[in-house]
């Protein structure tokens, strides 16, 4: 009966508890996939992704519903199941201390790949992936985006017709990314091959043939992905004015009426309105001269937003946001001159030069392994630096590091507050850490939970918040004692893009206020939040400059309006040649 | 079937490939176990010799110092004169000495005269097992020198019983001739439970197992691929602490090799079926060994006879004894090094070995399956 769908899911319910609580990861989920594309599963952290994929590898067992895999059923024989798909778990599920041949060897013998067929089929594999010059090496010492490709060659050694992927491409450099579609699109293309594949960045949606799209455990459509824009196209527009900052500009238009939601993009500021329809000048910024209205391509994440954003009213000004900057003036409050660290012989971070300005956003972008965080933790006085000169509020790190982290607001990049410890206790700890005692220190525990709205969750533990809200926290604590310099490192990972416009809608307000702050991504679209950047690889800064002029070095006559993510890879580009015509010319010489 | 070998062929290879890279591995397996028989072979000893003993003399005649050089003449004591009591009394309470032989000034005349026992003996206490060592120690030495006096004297000694005592065994009652046979079964266990717990739990911990999931292999040919690198790695563990004990402690072998290596085999197959069920159960690496250390570790090494007699414990903590797997290899290992092929005793322990390792495959199997849930 199945003959034709590779896949197909029936009311299936899936159910966790954990303690006292219960969660819900797949409520009543029904679709089925059919063969020869590329069905993509949209959405943020805790959609049921990750539920979906095992249950479709007969991993986990639903609580109710059925699930079909190529004609099989998954719960009553998950070993036939398993025997038939290839996957890619979430997590890295290789043997870092085995080489890379040693891993394609075993699940070659795993998964029964005939001897005979081997020297050819490992031939193809590591010429598509790029690993070939690298068989001897131990899978853990490969990058990030290798490692994925590794992962993806052992699940593609027996060319299985179904190829289940989970996040592929998290924390994977863009050019690793677009070498990973590449394959993966190769396999649908040759073989026949379906594929389904999750992912956190909507972006990719428009890469896939097909969308499912998740959000808290619900199927919320299923389509191809133009379908889903074509539904919020004509509310699209882009809006820039003279005269005003344009986060002031963003900060207005959040507030305009039919607007569902405003996005800095540059220069200019992304709408998403209710209704279709060109707006006037008048109605959306009223006493403004020299506004323009552009109408804009829609996008996927316009039609994710637009279907589950409930309008935004929180802190999106400064003035909201009561936060109190002595100092106001223009001076370069960090300035990193030629700074140096070594581990060994790596050298992580090689000759970085950068200045940033009070009340600047500045970003450092870049793939994971490129020197940001540790960068980062040298401004921060947490580690120190091999050479070079840092300062940081006008204090060398190096002699007066206590001194200089009173001005300072750090978020580490993984959740570093207490998980027993109540949301109220955090916050008292942290500014009892900073020096605040008595009403001063009630005062701001009062201001935080005021302004990150944690009102509801005061009493609760930290650990048993929801993803976004221990963000928050975090947010909040780092500003306990009203620092003049924010550092965020890798702040949105993992969080859905709603609360990512939440959480940059609150960066502005602080920038707004006078705070400066530096801020680590490896989002490429959340560059255009910055006011400049540095793109950074390999421990070197590749460019600096705004947003627009990192786009405008990637506009081509075939690419006129280039993405951050574009501008990104022409850069490594750029870089591998240099790097190949040195290394050429050391070889003439 | 040619498939299914394929695939426990490819586990096996890369387990042994891990085992050869992971420095932690090898020396759980090779070096641990000489650094514990030297540490048991040479270091630790439970016999009594040179027991400090002090002695006081308030009368020194031909008697007194006949039985004070007798003392001094023993291999087990190491005596100190004291002028008086209390002076040996003081160097009991600071544990300068272990006993008192205390011979009073009328010692010779009651002697003499067949009266009741005249000399006073004082043990330190605080150690139960060192203080009964002692009290038997010096009994032994007193009933000796009584006789030899009796004799020389032409006459015979008035005693109810005479002891004559017969050491088996191990006739020269050296204690590492007991420990090191019993130090193999804590070597086994620890890369039966301890090592493999950890290992397995590893690809839990490091998402692997999800990964060795979604293919062919079934969970049957996954856990023996598994074993198999496991159960040499003990063997060679166990042979080495054989070789060493052999030749280097000078233990004798009175039972038949095979058979060694027969109820080892069967022991090291228990130790890891419960280092495999710890690492199902737990799934991460820490919890595992913690569990591991807890549930098998110190009970073989504490309650398994190998250290302290079985029969001297509580009999509550006697019943406990039976569910430690090593009580039993351990009282074979002693059997067959010690006293040769005593077929009841191995016989019996083997049995119970065998029903532990069915218990225990069942539990395996029953608790893994190839799911995440």
């Amino acid at each position: 009966m199945n003959d034709e769908r590779v896949l197909v899911f029936r009311n299936v319910r899936q159910i966790f508890t954990r303690g006292e609580q219960t969660l819900c990861a797949l409520d009543d989920v029904s679709f089925d996939i059919v063969p020869g594309q590329v069905s993509g599963l949209i959405g943020p952290d805790g959609a049921g992704k990750t539920t979906l994929m095992r249950l479709a590898c007969g991993l986990l067992r639903p609580e109710s519903g059925t699930v079909h895999v190529l004609g099989l059923d998954a719960v009553a024989e998950p070993q036939a199941v398993q025997s038939a798909v290839g996957y890619m778990p979430q997590r890295f599920g290789l043997y870092e201390d085995l080489s890379v041949q040693e891993n394609l060897d075993l699940f070659a013998e795993l998964q029964g790949l005939p001897q005979k067929k081997r020297t050819v089929r490992y031939a193809e594999l590591m010429h598509m992936t790029g690993l070939s010059p690298f068989t001897a090496r131990l899978a853990g010492q490969l990058s990030g985006g290798m490692k994925q490709k590794l992962g993806l060659a052992c699940a593609l050694l027996r060319a299985p017709r179904l190829l289940l992927l989970d996040e592929p491409t998290v924390g994977v450099d863009p050019v690793s990314r677009r070498e990973l579609w590449a394959i993966v699109y190769r396999q649908v293309q040759e073989q026949g091959m379906s594929v389904l594949l999750s992912t956190a960045y909507l972006d990719e949606a428009e890469r896939c043939n097909e969308v499912l799209l998740f959000h808290q455990g619900k199927l919320l459509g299923q389509g191809p992905p133009n379908e889903f824009s074509a539904n919020v196209q004509g509310r699209i527009f882009q809006v820039s004015a003279a005269g005003i900052s344009h986060r002031q500009l963003q900060a207005r238009l959040a507030q305009s009426p039919n607007v569902i939601d405003a996005l800095v993009e540059g220069e200019t500021v992304r709408l998403v309105l209710e209704q279709a329809g060109l707006p006037t000048a008048e109605s959306l910024l009223p006493g403004l001269d020299n506004v323009t209205i552009r109408p804009a391509v829609a996008r996927f994440e316009d039609a994710f937003v637009a279907r589950l954003k409930t309008r935004y009213d929180g802190v999106a000004s400064a003035g909201g946001l009561n936060f109190h900057i002595d100092v106001n003036d223009d001076t370069e409050v960090i300035q990193v001159h030629k700074l140096l660290r070594r581990f060994g012989d790596f050298v992580a971070v090689n000759d970085v030069s950068f200045n940033v300005h009070r009340g600047e956003i500045f970003g450092l972008l870049g793939a994971n392994g490129a020197g940001k965080t540790t960068t980062f933790r040298m401004l921060c006085g947490l580690l120190p630096a091999s050479g070079g000169k840092l300062s940081v509020a006008g204090l060398d790190l190096h002699a007066a590091r206590a001194e200089a982290r009173r001005h300072i607001g750090y978020m580490a990049q993984k959740f570093s507050l207490y998980g027993d410890l109540s949301v109220t206790q955090n916050l008292r700890f942290f500014a009892g850490a900073y020096d605040l005692r008595d009403s001063k220190q009630d005062e701001r525990v009062e201001w935080a939970i005021e302004t990150f709205e944690l009102t509801d969750y005061r009493e609760s533990n930290a650990r048993d918040l929801p993803l976004g809200f221990k963000q928050r926290l975090s947010f909040a604590a780092a500003l306990m004692h009203e620092p003049e310099i924010l550092f965020l490192d890798e702040p949105t990972s993992g969080v859905d893009p709603l609360a990512r416009r939440e959480f940059w809608a609150r960066t502005n307000a602080l920038a707004e206020a006078g705070v400066t702050v530096l801020v680590t991504t490896h989002f490429m679209e959340e560059a255009n939040y910055c006011d400049r950047l540095v793109i950074m690889a390999e421990g070197t800064v590749l460019a600096e400059g705004t947003p627009q002029e990192m786009k405008a070095r990637a506009r081509t006559t075939d690419n006129s309006d280039p993405t951050m993510e574009d501008a990104f890879i022409r850069l490594i580009e750029q870089h591998e040649q240099n790097k190949k015509k040195i290394d050429n010319r050391k070889a003439m010489v | 079937m040619n498939a299914r070998l394929h695939r426990l062929w490819g586990m096996i290879r890369k387990e042994s490939l891990q085992i050869l890279r992971d420095p932690s591995s090898i020396s759980i397996a090779f070096v641990m176990p000489v650094m514990l028989l030297l540490l048991f072979g040479y270091g630790v000893s439970l016999d009594a010799k040179n027991i400090p003993l002090g002695i006081v003399i308030e009368q020194p005649d031909t008697a007194a110092q006949s039985l004070a050089g007798a003392f001094d003449r023993s291999e087990f004591f190491r005596p100190q004169r004291f002028a008086a009591i209390q002076d040996a009394k003081r160097a009991l309470t600071e544990r300068r000495i272990d006993g008192i032989l205390w011979l009073r000034n009328d010692f010779s005349n009651r002697l003499l005269s067949g009266g009741e026992a005249p000399v006073g003996v004082f043990v330190n206490g605080v150690d139960s097992n060192q203080a009964n060592i002692t009290r038997g120690y010096i009994q032994g030495a007193w009933l000796a020198w009584l006789q030899h006096f009796a004799t020389s004297r032409g006459q015979a000694l008035d005693l109810p019983v005479v002891l004559e005592q017969r050491v088996w065994f191990n006739p020269a009652l050296s204690s590492h001739l007991f420990l090191v046979p019993g130090l193999i079964a804590i070597i086994m266990t620890m890369i039966g439970s301890l090592l493999t717990a950890m290992v397995v739990a590893r690809e839990w911990e490091r998402g692997t197992m999800e990964t060795l999931m979604v293919t062919p292999l079934h969970m049957g040919e996954m856990l023996v691929g598994k074993l198999i690198p496991y159960f040499m790695l003990g063997m060679g563990g166990m042979l080495l602490s054989v070789a060493m004990a052999l030749f280097l402690f000078d233990v004798p072998l009175l039972g038949p090799f095979w058979l060694l290596i027969l109820c080892s085999a069967l022991f090291m197959l228990v130790s890891l079926a419960i280092g495999l069920l710890i690492s199902i159960v737990t799934r991460n690496q820490f919890l595992a060994g913690q569990v591991a250390l807890v549930v098998s570790f110190l009970p073989s090494f504490l309650l398994s006879g190998f250290l302290f007699d079985i029969h001297s414990m509580p009999s509550w903590v006697q019943l406990i004894t039976y569910l430690v797997p090593a009580r039993y290899f351990v009282a074979i290992l002693q059997t067959l090094f010690l006293a040769g092929p005593v077929w009841p005793v191995v016989l019996t322990n083997v049995a119970a070995m065998l029903l532990m390792l069915l218990i225990l495959t069942a539990l395996v199997v029953k608790k893994s399956y190839k799911r995440l849930d």
